[in-house]
C-alpha cells in the first residue's frame, strides 16, 4: 500500500491550489458577505475544465479519475467553501447520474455541454416533507401522451436559478402492496430551466456557503418531454441514493478542504500572535490542540481519498463514501471550531476566515445525507 | 506554423539557494520552476496556436529533472516536449547555451522560435538573442500582441512608456516578458495527457553544426570568481520631519559626506 500521490495527481493537486489561491481566495470574504454567486470563478472554472473532470472526454470531460476530482473540490474548499461545493454539486449530483443512467442522446444534449462547464446542473430530491424521509418526496410526474406532466416543489437546491439542467426526482407511481400498503415508485427526470411551468421560489438565507445558490423549485403542470425520463421508469429512487453516494465523497471533499484551510489558518496565526511575551504556538495547550486537528484531518483525508478511489473501482461505494463523509463533516467542525478558539476574539470577526470556515463547516453534516444517516447507512452495513 | 518555445527550469526564488564549490548551482538540490519569461514565452505561442492553429514544441536544456517543466507546458497545451541533457553539457554559460539549443533547433522545422527575455537565476537576457545569432534569424525582442500576416509576424515591442509595431519575415526568434502575458492554468486533462505522452530526449550526438569546444563547462568563456548570497543592506535613514529646503541641505550634507559629490 502507497499512500503517496502519482505525478499526474501530484501536478492536479498544485494546479487546483494555485488555482484556489490565486481566483477563489480573493473573492471568499466578499463572496460570503453579498451572497452573490460567483459566477466569473465559475467561468474560469469552466475554461480550465474543471467543471467535468471525471468525465470521459468523448462526453466533453477531463478524462480524469474520482480522485482528481475530489482533490479539486478539497483545494477550492481550502479557501472558498461556496466555490467547492458549487463544483460538487454541479459535478456529482448533475452530470455523474446522466453519465451513469443516461442514453447515447441525453448524453450528447446534456452531458457534453454540462462536462465542458458551458452549463451549469443542479439536483432534485428534497421537499419541505421530505429530507432525511426522502421516500416522503410528494411531487408527481404524470404520463400525459409524449410528456410526463410534473406537479409539487423541491427545497434546499444547491446552483437552484443559476443551474441549467436539473435532475428531478418525482413520484410516477403509487402501488398497493398485497397487504393494502401504498409504496411509491419514483423516476428520475433531466429538466431544462426555462420549461414553462418550472419557476423559483425563494432563496435561503443561510448560515453559510453564502455564496451558493440555494432555492426552492416550483413545478406547475410543468410539461417534461419522455424523452428526458432518466433510467428506467419507476427506479428513480435507486438512481437518487446511488447519485448521493457519489456526491457525499464530494461533500467529504468540501468538508475536508474547509478543515484544511482552517487548521493552516489556525498554525499561521499562533506562530504569529504573541501574548505574555511569546507566539502562542510555544504554549503547550496550542501544541496539542493543534497537533490533535492536524491528526484528524489527516484521518478524514485517508478516508476521503479511500472513498474516492472505492468510486473508480468499485460498483457499490455507499460505506466508504458514508464513512468519509461522516467523519470528513465532523473534522470540519471541530476543526474551525478550534480554530476559532485559538484565533481567541480575533476569530469571532469577519475580519478572519476561520469565522466564515466555521460557518461554512455546519452544512456538511447536513446536506447530502446527515450524520445521522451516514451512520444508518455504516451500521445497516456492519449489521448486516 | 511550427513554434519551438525554449524554456528552462529554474530554481523557485521561494526556496534556499545552494552552490556547488566552483561557484555554479546546485540546481538538483533546489526547489524548481517554470521561468516566468518562459512560460510568457509559451503562453504566447498556445494563443497564436489557439487563434491560427500551430504545433508547439516546448524545448529545454537542463538535468532530467527539467523533464517537469516540458510535463507542465504539456500541460498546457503544447503539443511535444524536447529535452537536451547531457553531461558534457553541464556548467554552461550563455555561449554554450545558445550554441547548444541553437545545435537542437537545427534538427526542426520552425516558423517561430520564441524565448523568455531572460532567466530569473541568471538574469543576463543574453540566450534569446544569442540562439537567433546563431541560426542568422532576425530577434524581436519584449515583444506583445503577436500577429501573423502572411509569412510575417507582427510584433508590439515594449520601450519604456510605449511601444514600437515591428513586422519581421519568418522564421524569425521573439523574445517575451511576463509582465505582458499572463499564462493559463494546466488543465485537469491536459495533466493526465501530458504524462502519458513521450518526451524525446537529446544528448550532445544530437546537436547538429555545433563544435565540442563551444560546449559545456569547458566551452563557456563566463568564469564566475565568487558567489554569494545577497548581503542585507541596512534599512536606511527615514527624516520624515524636514521642511524642503532642510531636506535638500540634509541630502546635500549627507553626499558631500560620503564623498559623493
Amino acid at each position: 500500500m502507497d499512500f503517496t500521490l502519482d505525478k499526474k495527481h501530484e501536478m492536479a493537486q498544485n494546479l487546483f491550489r494555485d488555482f484556489a489561491v490565486n481566483e477563489a481566495r480573493p473573492l471568499a470574504q466578499e463572496t460570503d458577505e453579498t451572497e452573490v454567486f460567483p459566477r466569473a470563478t465559475v467561468e474560469k472554472m469552466q475554461k480550465y475544465g474543471f467543471m467535468g473532470i471525471n468525465i470521459p472526454k468523448e462526453y466533453g470531460g477531463q478524462g480524469c479519475d474520482p480522485l482528481t476530482y475530489v482533490m479539486c473540490v478539497e483545494e477550492l474548499s481550502k479557501e472558498c467553501g461556496t466555490t467547492g461545493v458549487i463544483v460538487s454539486a454541479h459535478s456529482s449530483l448533475c452530470c455523474d447520474p446522466i453519465l451513469t443512467y443516461g442514453t447515447e442522446e441525453q448524453k450528447q444534449k446534456y452531458l457534453v455541454p454540462l462536462a465542458k462547464g458551458e452549463k451549469l446542473g443542479a439536483f432534485a430530491l428534497t421537499e419541505p416533507g421530505a429530507g432525511t424521509d426522502a421516500q416522503g418526496a410528494q411531487t408527481k410526474a404524470v404520463l400525459d401522451g409524449d410528456e410526463y406532466v410534473l406537479n409539487g416543489s423541491k427545497c434546499f437546491i444547491t446552483n437552484g436559478k443559476e443551474a441549467d439542467v436539473y435532475i428531478v426526482i418525482a413520484v410516477t407511481e403509487i402501488q398497493t402492496d398485497a397487504r393494502g400498503r401504498k409504496k411509491k415508485r419514483f423516476s428520475a427526470f433531466i429538466v431544462e430551466k426555462g420549461t414553462p411551468g418550472f419557476s423559483f421560489g425563494t432563496k435561503e438565507k443561510k448560515m453559510g456557503i453564502r455564496g451558493s445558490s440555494t432555492y426552492e423549485l416550483i413545478f406547475e403542470d410543468c410539461r417534461i418531454p419522455k424523452e428526458n425520463l432518466l433510467g428506467a421508469p419507476g427506479k428513480g429512487f435507486g438512481i437518487a441514493m446511488h447519485t448521493l453516494d457519489g456526491g457525499r465523497i464530494g461533500i467529504a471533499a468540501q468538508a475536508l478542504g474547509i478543515a484544511e484551510g482552517a487548521l493552516q489558518r489556525a498554525i499561521d496565526f499562533t506562530k504569529e500572535r504573541k501574548q505574555f511575551g511569546r507566539s502562542i504556538s510555544a504554549f503547550q495547550n496550542t501544541q496539542f490542540q493543534l497537533a490533535n486537528m492536524a491528526t484528524k484531518v489527516e484521518a478524514a483525508k485517508l478516508l476521503v481519498y479511500k472513498a474516492a478511489e472505492a468510486k473508480r473501482t468499485q460498483k457499490s461505494y455507499s460505506v466508504e463514501a458514508a464513512m468519509a463523509k461522516l467523519c470528513a463533516a465532523e473534522v470540519a467542525m471541530e476543526v474551525t471550531t478550534k480554530a476559532v478558539q485559538l484565533h481567541g476574539g480575533y476569530g469571532y470577526t469577519r475580519e478572519y476566515d476561520v469565522e466564515r470556515m466555521m460557518r461554512d463547516a455546519k452544512i456538511t453534516e447536513i446536506y447530502e445525507g446527515t450524520s445521522e444517516v451516514q451512520r444508518m447507512v455504516i451500521s445497516a452495513n456492519i449489521l448486516n | 506554423m511550427n513554434i519551438v518555445v525554449c524554456i528552462k527550469q529554474v530554481p523557485d526564488t521561494k526556496g534556499g539557494v545552494v552552490f556547488n564549490p566552483d561557484g555554479t548551482l546546485n540546481r538538483a538540490a533546489m526547489l524548481a520552476i517554470m521561468n516566468p519569461d518562459d512560460k510568457a514565452g509559451l503562453e504566447a505561442a498556445l494563443r497564436l496556436k489557439d487563434e491560427y492553429g500551430a504545433h508547439v514544441t516546448v524545448l529545454t536544456m537542463g538535468l532530467p529533472k527539467a523533464e517537469e517543466v516540458l510535463r507542465e507546458a504539456m500541460a498546457m497545451g503544447a503539443d511535444e516536449g524536447i529535452l537536451v541533457t547531457d553531461r558534457v553539457l553541464g556548467g554552461a554559460d550563455t555561449w554554450a547555451t545558445s550554441t547548444t539549443i541553437a545545435g537542437a533547433i537545427r534538427n526542426l522545422d520552425y516558423d517561430l522560435i520564441i524565448t523568455g527575455r531572460q532567466a530569473i537565476d541568471g538574469d543576463t537576457a543574453q540566450v534569446g538573442p544569442q540562439i537567433a545569432e546563431h541560426l542568422g534569424l532576425p530577434v524581436l525582442s519584449y515583444t506583445q500582441n503577436i500577429k501573423i500576416e502572411g509569412e510575417s509576424v507582427i510584433v508590439e515591442r515594449q520601450f519604456d512608456d510605449r511601444y514600437h509595431v515591428l513586422k519581421a519575415q519568418m522564421p524569425c526568434l521573439l523574445t517575451a516578458l511576463s509582465e505582458l502575458n499572463e499564462p493559463r492554468y494546466m488543465t485537469p486533462g491536459g495533466i493526465f495527457d501530458a504524462l502519458d505522452k513521450e518526451i524525446t530526449v537529446w544528448g550532445r550526438d544530437n546537436l547538429k553544426d555545433v563544435d565540442d569546444s563551444d560546449l559545456g563547462l569547458k566551452g563557456s568563456p563566463t568564469k564566475i570568481a565568487r558567489a554569494s548570497d545577497k548581503v542585507r543592506k541596512s534599512d536606511g535613514e527615514l527624516k520624515a520631519d524636514l521642511g524642503a529646503d532642510e531636506a535638500v541641505s540634509y541630502i546635500v550634507e549627507k553626499l558631500t559626506e560620503n564623498n559623493i559629490i
